[in-house]
């Protein structure tokens, strides 16, 4: 205890840095990634899709950031193995940022699809495992989250296909496509509003002091979604026909009315990332500061302070602003095959899947689930060509990033150990 | 690992634009037989040459484009459509092009003497099957907006549709070929055996254009099909 008494303020004090560091390569490579969609489909601009993403990344964080959040900082490690020396998991905590941090940066340097999720739940469990012991490990909870990550960019697939059918149906097989998109525009938008809210506020938002029943919930939604779909029919009814772009190609108006739909999904996308991600940088963080508040009591119960949120979701459009609009702006040139139809189904479905994990507390990768939304609409036989090479460079990336971030991770935890000792042996 | 983000990555090059560019040049190419024959007709050997430059160097431009789109075409690429299927409708495009290339170069490496009475059906058949490649340049322009709505629906009949015109014109060209076949074997007797018989593999070539326009068609059929 007296460690924690002693250098307490230097935990917190590393511990905010480090968290800033690792959310700021949150938002330097990995928004981009959720970002991409929207403006490779040219729906929005690079600095549209900037603006879009600072709003919304942090309402994400802020609003729907604390479930992750809350797994990421004691879902993952059984407290119990830990109750005699909190330090312990100070250490392992710093440790596992420091390192998820160090491995995306050396990642993205070489321009290796890692994920941050992976990274840092790569990295705590390396740290309980080398520090701690196999059976400081929530192993169960791990099973889960592991399963989510094969889960989830399926779901974002699937859902992706259906829309994209769905599209087909109501509108691009019509007679008058045009006008259908306008019919049904409004719809669509208000599936963005409705689906998004629906999920975040399902059963309330503790940390905001919202508690929702179900039904308040589904109504509160349906509203959202109105507001979405008024604002959208108003975007959508300035969209004219430009008859010289259908010669060239017959659905050229319909992809325009898709333009003002697909300003809907990117926020929706910069929302969900926000949702989930953050928490890879502030779990932990939060982690380390409940220890110091409560004076080395690994304490359970203590709500989440909303200044760490605040924090991540500042980090996050820092990193943005900084070196991700550059990743944006590659990724936008090179993807210009997804038009907005497209582009509107794979950002929703995605989107869709990262707020539901979101809610459920899984940390899932948003990248992940974004090439998995754009499978499912290649294999609704809607994208030209997609390289499926991408998909073993995923999983190589999987193979070697748990195992890099937990060795690195393992050995900030001994150096950590090694400056600042521990309670148990003195 | 590959060194590209995984967003990036995950894009292919599209062979729908190259396809459609390719059928665009071979069109085109396709475009500089009537003039030819007609220079023929009329006896003018220095427009005959320089017709044939003329698809000479168009056949050479899609060629160019064949290579690119088939060197970008890796198998772990996912499509709309079956790999093989799309190569196979490149061949044949691709045939469209190589046979006016045959036509040119033995018009003007032999010294063809059109048969009398024989000119004005010789160009009548030349522009039909002209027409074959352009119905099929149009149907190939529609890949597209089959792409668009996933080879199904009111866009797929319409180009089922196109292609019942393909197959009627490419009919035409048949009976017309056989018809000039004929007026040519009725003077055989008075022509040069040689001569009877490169003009007989002429014809051939002539209806080439339209055989390979219409499978094409076909084989864009097998595209939607799927």
């Amino acid at each position: 205890m007296e460690i924690i008494q002693e250098s307490g303020t230097i935990f917190m004090i590393m511990a905010i840095v480090f968290g800033l560091y690792m959310t700021w390569g949150i938002g330097a490579n990995d928004v981009a990634n959720a970002m991409g969609t929207s403006v490779g489909s040219g729906a929005i601009t690079v600095k549209q899709a900037i603006l879009i993403a600072a709003i919304f990344e942090f309402a994400g964080a802020f609003i729907a950031g604390g479930t992750v959040t809350k797994t990421i900082r004691k879902g993952i490690i059984d407290p119990s193995s830990i109750t005699g020396s909190p330090e312990l998991l100070v250490y392992g905590m710093l440790a596992a940022l420091l390192a998820a941090a160090i491995w995306l940066m050396i990642a993205s340097t070489r321009g290796w699809p890692v994920s941050t999720t992976h990274s840092i739940v790569g990295a705590i469990v390396g740290f309980a495992v080398a520090g701690i012991g196999m059976h400081a490990v929530n192993w169960a909870k791990i099973g889960q989250i592991v399963a989510s990550w094969l889960v989830s960019p399926l779901l974002g697939g699937v859902i992706a296909l259906v829309l994209m059918l769905s599209i087909r149906k109501l509108i691009l097989n019509a007679d008058n496509p045009f006008a259908q998109a306008k019919k049904w525009g409004p719809f669509y938008v208000f599936l963005v509003g409705f689906i998004v809210s629906l999920v975040t506020m399902f059963k309330g938002l503790k940390h905001l002091k919202l508690e929702f029943t179900m039904t308040e919930s589904i109504i509160a939604a349906v509203v959202f979604g109105l507001v979405c779909a008024v604002i959208g029919r108003m975007m959508i009814n300035k969209v004219k026909v430009d008859e010289n772009a259908d010669r060239e190609f017959h659905y050229a108006s319909v992809e325009k009315a898709f333009v003002p739909m697909m300003i809907f999904t990117a926020c929706a996308m910069a929302f969900a990332h926000g949702s989930n991600d953050v928490a890879n940088g502030i779990g932990p963080l939060a982690a380390v500061v409940s220890i110091v508040e409560h004076n080395g009591e690994v304490a359970q119960k203590a709500d989440l302070p909303i200044w760490i949120l605040v924090l991540g979701g500042v980090g996050i459009v820092v990193g943005l602003a900084t070196m991700g609009w550059k990743v944006m702006q590659t990724i936008g040139t090179k993807i210009t095959e997804l038009t907005p139809t497209r582009g509107y189904c794979a950002t929703l479905a995605a989107a869709t899947t990262v707020v539901l994990a979101s809610k459920t507390g899984l940390p899932v990768s948003t990248t992940h689930i974004a090439v998995g939304a754009v499978m499912g609409v290649g294999l609704a036989r809607g994208l030209g060509a997609l390289d499926l090479r991408v998909i073993g460079n995923i999983v190589v990336s999987w193979v070697v990033t748990l195992p890099a971030g937990g060795i690195l991770a393992a050995i900030f935890f001994f150096i950590f150990k090694g400056i600042f000792g521990t309670s148990a042996g003195m | 690992m590959k060194s590209t983000n995984p967003m990036a990555a995950l894009f292919g090059k599209s062979p729908f634009k190259p396809i459609q560019e390719h059928m665009r040049v071979v069109v085109d190419c396709v475009s500089e037989v009537p003039p030819l024959f007609e220079a023929l007709v009329a006896g003018d050997q220095a427009k005959v040459e320089a017709q044939k430059d003329l698809i000479f160097a168009k056949e050479n431009a899609a060629d160019e484009i064949k290579n690119q789109l088939r060197g970008h075409l890796p198998k772990s690429i996912l499509m709309p459509v079956d790999r093989r299927d799309l190569l196979d409708v490149l061949a044949m495009q691709d045939s469209i092009a190589d046979t006016a290339q045959d036509i040119a170069g033995l018009l003007v490496e032999r010294k063809m003497e059109v048969p009398a009475g024989t000119g004005e059906a010789l160009v009548a058949l030349v522009n039909r099957c002209v027409d074959t490649c352009n119905q099929a340049g149009k149907i190939i322009a529609e890949l597209e907006e089959l792409v668009e709505v996933g080879f199904r629906g009111k866009e797929a009949s319409q180009v089922e549709e196109m292609m019942e015109t393909l197959n009627r014109i490419e009919d035409e060209t048949d009976d017309m070929g056989m018809a000039l076949t004929r007026s040519l074997f009725a003077q055989e007797d008075s022509m040069s055996a040689v001569s009877v018989m490169f003009w007989y593999q002429l014809i051939q070539w002539i209806g080439d254009l339209a055989d390979y326009s219409e499978k094409v068609g076909d084989r864009l059929r097998l595209l939607i099909a799927r």
